[in-house]
């Protein structure tokens, strides 16, 4: 994962509630075996609709998505997030997002950006005519017109995306304690330790 | 040990844990990880990318569900029948040869026990009480009804999991949604967790575990409980818990993966502490009174959308939220129902009764007590019964429920997702209505243009032979 930093630039006034992730990635595109090409579904059924936000050309190209509460609820698909990097979106800002979408768009660079209503509707306005900066170092989102807002993040999440950590590889550095783990469950619950093997 | 009181959640979370980090997540050992093609391949790629191998691919079971036709899966001569769509084909293929070659156990098409992971892996005995247990689908909350830890992952996880057999969690909030008092006649669970849903809304446990909690839930079988909390998920909360008890031990007893002899003995000993103790306090705690629970139907496209049969299509102005106003007018145009609109009113062309919430050979029991000696409607026309898997085929099939199926009109397929989200060619077409036993009657889940109206079984069965919504209680007295 590439260091994630500020991400400067148009924002998607989308402004939609419960978005699932049906929506930001319809079924029929998740037969993929590859992270790319997603942004081609992206959105599909909001872009079959004539005059939508999302195909608006001054938007195109827009780093940043605007949305409402509960951003990526339903499916776990990770699909979701690699349809909205593949749209060049790194940053979305809504009220509150699903647990399992936060989740992929960390583990993805992009993130998730928590503010409350009020500083979104002011957000949404913006977007209409000016760029957005969202700064990761510093927490805050700002505007053009002094809007500062400051948001949340958890530390280890941005400990991992500004240095563009590897998860997985940290994990495995802590081997040892996962191996000694196994070895007391083998005693106190080895009916646990035995997973398919046991009718092998 | 700590001696404070803890809550069912905490009890298997503290069982669970490698070593907590300064910052307060927690490295969490994974018990079963369960694999299916959708989201899989980007995982398997990585690793190899990368040099990886599985950690505990004795850990790990695979399954192909979401994208294998449930037409007939060999020819007469015992060959198997190729598949059309080339890229369903292909991300099955990619799961038939990654599973193998990372030494995972593949459950294959053709084989009796495949089936969709959430029904297999408790069918199995391989989601055990008090375990782990992750997958990269939503709906693996499922498991949670034998009162194992379940939850959804992305594939970065996945990918995690293989490589670690653990996953950096920070520890979720609780949250008690206590049912008091008993479920009326022809009220099933399904009525009972979209009527919760209902109630709390799609976010209302988000960042929290969802532990069910009274007597109606003790008196559910095994396979009711899997139903409601399979359905957590719409409720916000990633996993969902229902304490394990003599009920959960006698279905687990015999089953293929489930232990035997004097590990069964100490399972047993351990799965009896795992329930909340007397004094353990929840984040947040919603309680529901059961008799205000009647069989239930969704008429939007959130699966808060809900309402007992006997009520009407609502204004959308009747909502305070203008936020929600604004979505119920947009759900309203796209389902195309008018505000007042009796429901019982609403014609439904399409029935699927599957799915991981309702595809176990109780739910199929109740949609044949419906069924029996009835003719669907004229104005269904595809209505289709998809077991959730081959044993649970064989099962129906033994009990004479495929007759009953066939005989009313019903197509009887092979297991598998199927239509609750069309990755294989089972769609509702576009403007159709479906009265289906799935999770989630999103826009164009069913296929583009599909309006879905989420249900039990029996109330699905019951739309089946009418052609329009129902009250199943005035087809069964």
């Amino acid at each position: 994962m590439d260091p994630v930093s500020s991400i400067e630039g148009r924002a998607i006034p989308y402004g939609a509630k419960n978005v699932d992730t049906d929506v930001i990635i319809p079924a029929a595109w998740l037969k993929t075996i590859s992270r790319d090409g997603l942004a081609q579904g992206a959105f599909e059924t909001v872009r079959a609709q004539p005059g939508n936000v999302i195909d608006d050309p001054e938007y195109q190209g827009a780093p940043i998505l605007i949305a409402g509460d509960n951003f990526g609820c339903g499916s776990s698909r990770e699909h979701a997030a690699w349809a909205l990097l593949d749209m060049g979106v790194t940053a979305v800002i809504a009220p509150s997002f699903s647990d399992i979408f936060s989740g992929n768009a960390f583990k993805n660079g992009i993130l998730t950006v928590e503010l409350p209503q009020e500083q979104i509707d002011r957000l949404m306005e913006v977007a209409k005519t000016d760029p957005i900066s969202v700064d990761l170092e510093s927490q805050t989102v700002t505007t053009p017109f002094q809007d500062r807002f400051t948001f949340e993040v958890d530390p280890f999440r941005k400990d991992c995306l500004s240095k563009g950590l590897d998860e997985v590889g940290l994990t495995l550095e802590r081997s040892d304690a996962i191996s000694q783990y196994e070895k007391n469950q083998a005693q106190t619950m080895p009916w646990l330790a035995k997973g398919t093997e046991i009718a092998a | 040990m700590a001696s404070r009181p803890r809550t069912l959640y905490e009890k298997i979370w503290d069982a669970h844990v490698v070593e907590t980090r300064d910052d307060g997540t927690s490295l969490i050992f994974i018990d079963r990880h369960l694999v299916h093609e959708v989201t899989s391949p980007q995982a398997f790629e990585a690793l190899r990318l990368a040099g990886r191998t599985v950690r505990r691919p004795d850990l790990t079971l695979a399954v192909p569900d979401h994208n294998l036709p449930t037409t007939p899966r060999v020819d007469a001569a015992g060959n198997r029948i190729p598949i059309a769509d080339p890229q369903s084909a292909a991300q099955l293929e990619a799961l038939e040869t990654n599973a193998p070659s990372f030494g995972i156990r593949y459950i294959g098409a053709t084989a009796a026990e495949q089936g969709i992971v959430h029904v297999v892996g408790p069918e199995q005995g391989f989601s055990l009480p008090g375990s782990t247990i992750v997958c990269g689908d939503s709906h693996t909350a499922a498991h949670g009804g034998v009162g194992a830890l379940a939850f959804g992952i992305g594939t970065s996880e996945v990918e995690h999991v293989l490589a670690t057999q653990t996953l950096l969690l920070k520890q979720s909030k609780t949250m008690e949604v206590r049912v008091n008092g008993e479920l009326g006649p022809g009220v099933t669970s399904k009525d009972l967790i979209l009527h919760i849903i209902g109630v709390i809304g799609t976010a209302g446990g988000t960042g929290h575990v969802i532990e069910y909690r009274g007597k109606v839930f003790e008196r559910m079988s095994v396979e009711s409980r899997l139903t409601v909390c399979n359905m957590s998920i719409e409720g916000g909360a990633r996993a969902g818990l229902i304490a394990p008890d003599e009920t959960t031990f006698a279905y687990f007893k015999g089953r293929p993966l489930s232990p035997t002899g004097e590990d069964w003995d100490k399972a047993v000993e351990w799965w009896r502490g795992l329930h909340t103790d007397d004094g353990a306090v929840f984040d947040k705690s919603v309680t529901i009174d059961a008799a205000d629970v009647e069989p239930t139907v969704t008429w939007g496209t959130s699966p808060e959308d809900t309402s007992a049969i006997g009520g009407s299509v609502p204004d959308p102005m009747s909502f305070a939220d203008p936020n929600k106003q604004e979505a119920a007018r947009k759900s309203l145009s796209y389902m195309g129902l008018e505000p007042g609109q009796k429901l019982s009113d609403v014609e439904v062309q399409n029935v699927f009764i599957g799915s991981c919430t309702n595809s176990r050979i109780e739910d199929l029991r109740a949609a044949a007590d419906v069924l029996r000696g009835r003719k669907i409607a004229t104005n269904v026309k595809w209505a289709i019964v998809v077991p959730g898997s081959g044993l649970v085929k064989q099962h129906a099939e033994a009990e004479g429920l495929d007759k009953i199926f066939i005989d009313a009109g019903l197509e009887w397929r092979e297991p598998g997702c199927s239509a609750c989200l069309g990755m294989n060619p089972d769609k509702v077409p576009a403007g159709e209505r479906c009265a289906s036993t799935s999770n989630r009657n999103f826009v164009g889940r069913q296929g583009p243009g599909a309006r879905t109206h989420l249900m039990s079984p029996a109330m699905a069965a019951a739309a089946a032979v009418t052609g329009k919504l129902t009250d199943v209680r005035e087809l069964v007295k």
